[in-house]
């Protein structure tokens, strides 16, 4: 488990409209990368192209290569559909399916993919649970529905059901934004315990949290509204939030703009 | 040397004056607002009360639920309706073996799949056909049916009309429900590797079950109340029918009509008591829609 992404040269595109340009960069294996900057710069859409979320959108393609481990996953004969089976997303608000029971959210990807041993899939339910911290608030009432959670468990809910299909790759977008600190402190936590395993790739608009959880962070910015984002800087977190190289980070992350 | 303070005197700024001319204008919208409501309720009750004081009694008395009118003559009492709801029962859930996944399907595309000109023609059409006259409807079937095929007039070309009437009701309210469904679940499902079909079929669909159910219910509730394809198309018999494509059938509407206009009381009584049965199943049938909505779908 857990692979290495390297993208070369994207441009993003909402129909007509160039939303990112030129980015390249490499995500290591079993490793936090943040992506930081400010609304609209393109963060959540680069995260999107990683495992094809973005053409969803109506209208939306992009041109270069995104690589996990030297397969091109905008290739010709790449099905997104496999590529998001390998590469998970955490959603910034928590989104468990309200038709189903918790053990049910959690099993939700392996049974819609055709697993019907219920042997497996309980041993998945359990297993993906311990992995997100949760199992011992939840382990008495696995037939409630995940839509009774609180807020924060809710989203250890949806983080337990994205690592139930043993993917690769983890996105998460923005995963503690609607979430209180106690909620966020144990989403990082279980971040911090996940990058044993997976490859994970965090955007947030928090700073302070970028700092805490990832390896390496990643600063995005637009030159002004209408035109694209860029990735203006990336490198070890402790190296851009002590000494980064370009002007633009140091004002961001020193709060000087966004 | 003291610094005086300034005591600044209490606030007054309008909180205390109350303007005579908003709470008139209140007033008045208020009454306005009940009186609309009172007036609307008048004819709703007015309907109920007759219906209800006069048909009252025979849907208690025997046979009423288990016989015909075979043999019955219009001044003679007894009989029953039996025969009627049968057929409105049965014209109706044919009508919904066809409407509903017409219906449910062509909603799900226009939701769904449905994008530019194609998807914009279908949701016109769909917005025509909820326009179309009942008789409309049923004069276009007898002109299939009847004209073209040479096909006599039978329940199962009623129900053919009865299609036209549900299926824009059918759309417009699964379509409702489905895009009430969040964004967010249908990329919560693809994320996990789920293809879009199965992400439809097995978490919009059910997420939007109850209220699909609900619309549907709604929509059976209507056609059964439609007479004009029953006029073009199913003509009345007074005995148990169960042939859809051979000879005549009874409805409740065409019950009603037959016994119109006598000028016996136990024509009278028959006519009152069938338009209560008529209504009773329509409340039921739209009780019944609500409980499937409340016990179906989301987990709360």
């Amino acid at each position: 488990m857990a692979q290495r992404i390297d993208v070369k040269d994207l441009n993003i595109y909402y129909g007509a409209f160039k939303a990112v340009e030129g980015v390249s960069m490499a995500v290591e294996a079993r490793s936090v990368t943040a992506f930081i900057g400010p609304s609209g710069c393109g963060k959540s859409t680069v995260l999107r192209t990683l495992n094809r979320m973005h053409e969803v959108i109506p209208g939306a393609r992009v041109e270069g290569v995104v690589e996990m481990s030297g397969r091109n996953l905008y290739g010709k004969d790449v099905d997104p559909v496999a590529v998001r089976r390998t590469i998970g997303m955490v959603f910034q608000r928590p989104n468990p399916f309200p038709t189903m029971s918790i053990a049910d959210n959690v099993a939700a990807g392996l049974r819609l993919n055709g697993e019907r041993n219920k042997k497996r899939l309980a041993e998945s339910v359990e297993r993906s649970l311990r992995g997100a911290n949760l199992w011992n608030e939840v382990k008495d009432r696995l037939d409630k529905p995940g839509a009774g959670l609180s807020g924060g468990q809710q989203q250890r809910l949806c983080i337990a059901r994205a690592i139930a299909v043993e993917p690769q790759v983890l996105l998460m977008d923005e995963p503690c934004s609607a979430l209180d600190p106690i909620s966020t402190l144990a989403i990082e936590d279980l971040i911090e315990e996940l990058k044993a395993n997976f490859t994970i790739v965090i955007v947030t608009h928090n700073m302070q949290q970028a700092a805490r959880v990832s390896d390496k962070t990643a600063f995005f910015n637009l030159a002004a509204t209408g035109k694209p984002g860029k990735l203006i800087e990336m490198g070890e977190t402790t190296k851009i939030f002590s000494n980064p190289v370009e002007k633009a980070t140091e004002d961001y992350i020193s709060g000087r703009f966004g | 040397m003291t610094t005086e303070t300034p005591t600044a005197a209490p606030f007054q700024g309008g909180l205390v004056v109350r303007s005579g001319s908003r709470v008139l204008k209140d007033r008045i919208a208020t009454v306005l607002v009940y009186l609309a409501f009172a007036l609307a309720m008048v004819p709703l009750i007015w309907i109920m009360w007759t219906v209800v004081a006069n048909g009252w009694d025979l849907l208690l008395s025997a046979g009423w639920w288990t016989h015909s009118q075979r043999n019955i003559l219009p001044e003679q009492v007894g009989g029953g309706a039996y025969h009627a709801i049968y057929g409105t029962v049965v014209q109706a859930i044919i009508c919904a073996v066809i409407a509903v996944p017409l219906g449910v399907f062509t909603a799900i595309y226009l939701v769904e799949y449905g994008r530019g000109r194609l998807a914009r023609v279908v949701s016109f059409m769909v917005d025509i056909l909820t326009g179309i006259p009942s008789i409309v409807a049923a004069l276009f079937i007898y002109a299939v049916w009847v004209t073209t095929f040479g096909f006599h007039r039978v329940a199962f070309a009623v129900s053919l009309s009865l299609v036209l009437l549900m299926i824009p009701v059918v759309v417009r309210s699964t379509e409702e429900m489905l895009k009430l469904v969040p964004n967010e679940l249908r990329e919560a499902s693809y994320a996990l590797g789920v293809p879009k079909w199965k992400t439809i079929a097995q978490i919009v669909v059910p997420t939007a079950l109850g209220g699909i159910v609900t619309g549907i219910m709604l929509g059976l509730a209507r056609v059964m109340g439609e007479t004009a394809p029953l006029l073009i198309l199913g003509p009345y018999a007074a005995g148990i029918a169960t042939d859809l494509f051979n000879g005549p059938m009874a409805a409740l509407p065409t019950l009603i009509r037959e016994n119109f206009g006598q000028p016996d009381p136990a024509s009278q009584a028959r006519m009152w008591a069938s338009a209560l049965t008529l209504i009773l199943i329509v409340l039921v049938l739209n009780i019944a829609g609500r409980f499937v909505a409340r016990f179906s779908g989301v987990k709360k």
